[in-house]
């Protein structure tokens, strides 16, 4: 007859006992450490801003409000002003999100949809071919494929982009801006022609950079509609658009308009493409044709060569740049986070 | 009564309920304009889904076709020819950019992997905890050159010269977000019995981390770092004006130095592209070919990890 007692008493001491001090210093020293870089990464991006802030006030002191309104950049004269940076960062975004965002929520659609999964076992049912053991996964696997290929366009650098933009893009679109200009010069868009970079191949490399981030977000937002309320559109004789139109993309629109806002903060900040293809011209200018320039691409042409009275300046200019993505940036992850509380409510 | 009386069909039909239902009205017919505008719409959403595709064969196909003739053994070994000088090639470049990614994870992956910790152990309310995820959505959306202002501020104008450890620092900043998120995701993702069963058996919390949490976790916090290193060895912005250009190799004096300004691919790809010479173009091209490998098969190999993980 044994007890428990007696098991306890056999068994080894070895295996229970209490932490050692060496296991009890450890854990508390990993506690630390884990808190302490938490803490690091808040303050490290604390500091980020602040040193940015810092760096940019003693150039705000001195130029004022003037500096946002002023329209020459001229570090002969001293004479710095960033207005037509600031309108060309947000022409170029502007424009690149209405491009971005067709396209962009049209392929979140195609996705969610599986238009391409339909048209694959559609084409299997021909040869017959659509329960057999090998062809039975094809159309899931190329709706996975295609998801893929959307999302490696954002896996491409954007300086990449920009090779390919000056290469390709400008080349293929010069002849048909030009004969627009000559027919159609009269109205404002093409109201000069293209003479090389300008801001028709920024927008369009643009867009195509901003579109993967609104087709995730799209997608995701698409696909978490409760199937219920697709179902009923469908009993009440819907036509797949019209469900579309007035229930899934209703439903939707809140995901799919933080995507658009994050992609619009992301546009307003991408530097690369921007410096390689919109021309560095300072000028104010609705043509489509027209150098222009913007914010980051002031700064990653101007900094590397810059004097310290204009390193100042441009700090001025990286934090008003800072402002505008960072109001864009939490705007977009406020209304993110709403849409994820409103559709727990919808399950 | 009387309503319901006349709604019914009178006499002969009377055992047919569909007798007033016109069989062609359900018809789906692309003469009607609700069916047409749904089919013209299908095919439109399908024509702009293969256009938004268009860029990336085009990219990938000038990239193979113009990069690809250029590539050989010279070009990962030679350094960057000057004007108008034939060959040359882009190994220091390379070189620079490899370096940097290392340092710059080297920097992240401490920070990025034990924050993480601590944002899957803590609580909903902490309140450190939701200032640390803030943080990471800000520097998510955080434009890349503000990073390079920011280390040139911070270290270029301290240490008093462009340097490699500058980019580091600048794409190391660009880098946290997708660790830290990523792998707090994975840490959420292991199974909580797994971690009940170590706590049961008396492990202390560090035991539980180290033994249990971070292996089940770790292919998915290897794909955040691999994700975050593609990013990462793209990025162009940040390097501009903290690590420079160079067309010498990192080392002086046979030994590697890390305070120097440091060539790298993308930094190369912008300056080659910009001159009128067509050697430096040609290598603009096999150097932006190079990259995208890099980036692609980092990319490629972080989400064949994440197919691993246990669920």
């Amino acid at each position: 007859m044994s007890t428990t007692a007696d098991i306890l008493e056999t068994a080894e001491t070895t295996v229970c006992q209490p932490p050692s001090r060496w296991q009890v210093i450890a854990d508390r020293t990993f506690r630390t450490a884990c808190h302490t870089f938490a803490w690091v990464t808040v303050i490290g991006i604390v500091f980020i801003v602040a040193r940015i802030i810092l760096a940019g006030v003693p150039a705000m002191r001195e130029y004022g409000p003037g500096f946002l309104t002023g329209t020459t950049w001229d570090p002969n004269k001293d004479a710095y002003g960033i207005l037509p940076e600031i309108w060309g960062t947000l022409y170029s975004s502007i424009l690149s999100l209405i491009i971005g965002t067709a396209f962009g929520v049209a392929a979140a659609i195609f996705l969610s949809e599986g238009y391409l999964g339909e048209f694959v076992f559609g084409a299997l049912r021909v040869f017959n071919l659509h329960f057999h053991p090998f062809w039975t996964h094809l159309p899931q696997r190329l709706e996975d494929l295609l998801r893929n290929l959307i999302e490696l366009l954002a896996a491409i650098p954007s300086v990449v982009y920009g090779l390919w933009g000056i290469f390709v893009v400008v080349p293929a679109i010069r002849p048909v801006c030009n004969w627009l200009h000559l027919k159609m010069g009269w109205f404002a868009l093409f109201s000069t022609d293209l003479s090389g970079p300008g801001m028709l191949p920024a927008v369009l490399v643009l867009s195509i950079m901003i579109l993967p981030t609104i087709t995730a977000i799209s997608r995701d937002a698409l696909t978490s509609v409760p199937p219920k309320l697709r179902m009923a559109a469908y009993g009440l004789g819907a036509t797949r658009w019209e469900t579309i139109f007035a229930v899934i993309l209703p439903t939707a629109s809140r995901g799919v308009f933080g995507g658009v806002v994050l992609a619009f903060g992301r546009a307003l900040g991408e530097t690369m493409a921007l410096a390689m293809l919109v021309g560095n011209s300072n000028r104010i200018s609705v043509s489509l044709f027209s150098p222009a320039n913007t914010l980051a691409a002031l700064l990653a042409n101007t900094f590397p060569e810059a004097r310290p009275n204009e390193v100042a300046v441009l700090m001025y200019a990286a934090l008003v740049l800072l402002a505008i993505t960072l109001i864009v940036n939490i705007l977009g992850a406020v209304i993110l986070q709403q849409t994820s509380k409103s559709q727990q409510g919808a399950h | 009564m009387s309503t319901l009386d006349q709604q019914l069909p009178n006499s002969a039909d009377d055992m047919n309920p569909f007798a007033e239902v016109d069989f062609f009205d359900l018809e789906k017919s692309l003469r009607r304009p609700r069916t047409l505008m749904s089919v013209l719409l299908s095919g439109l959403v399908t024509v702009m889904t293969l256009l938004a595709l268009g860029p990336l064969f085009s990219v990938v196909w000038m990239l193979f076709w113009r990069g690809g003739r250029k590539l050989s053994i010279a070009v990962f070994t030679q350094l960057p020819p000057s004007a108008l000088e034939a060959g040359g090639g882009f190994g220091n470049a390379i070189a620079g950019t490899l370096i940097m990614i290392v340092i710059a994870t080297l920097i992240t992956v401490p920070v990025g992997v034990l924050s993480a910790v601590f944002l899957a152990k803590a609580k909903p309310e902490d309140k450190l905890a939701q200032a640390v995820r803030f943080a990471a959505k800000v520097l998510t959306g955080f434009p890349s050159i503000l990073a390079g202002v920011f280390a040139y501020g911070a270290i270029v104008l301290l240490t008093g010269g462009f340097s490699a450890i500058a980019g580091s620092v600048a794409v190391s900043i660009l880098m946290l977000p997708t660790i830290l998120l990523t792998a707090e995701d994975a840490i959420r993702m292991v199974p909580v019995k797994m971690v009940e069963a170590a706590i049961g058996m008396g492990a202390t919390e560090t035991q539980t981390a180290w033994m249990v949490l971070l292996p089940t976790a770790l292919p998915g916090i290897l794909t955040g770092v691999m994700l975050a290193i593609a990013r990462g060895a793209g990025e162009t912005a940040p390097l501009l004006f903290t690590s420079l250009f160079s067309n010498y190799w990192p080392a002086t004096n046979g030994h590697l130095n890390l305070m120097q300004p440091t060539a790298s691919l993308a930094v190369l790809i912008y300056n080659f592209a910009g001159m009128p010479f067509e050697n430096q173009v040609e290598l603009a091209w096999a150097a932006a070919l190079v990259l995208v490998l890099l980036v692609l098969i980092t990319n490629l190999a972080g989400q064949a990890l994440s197919s691993r993980q246990v669920r």
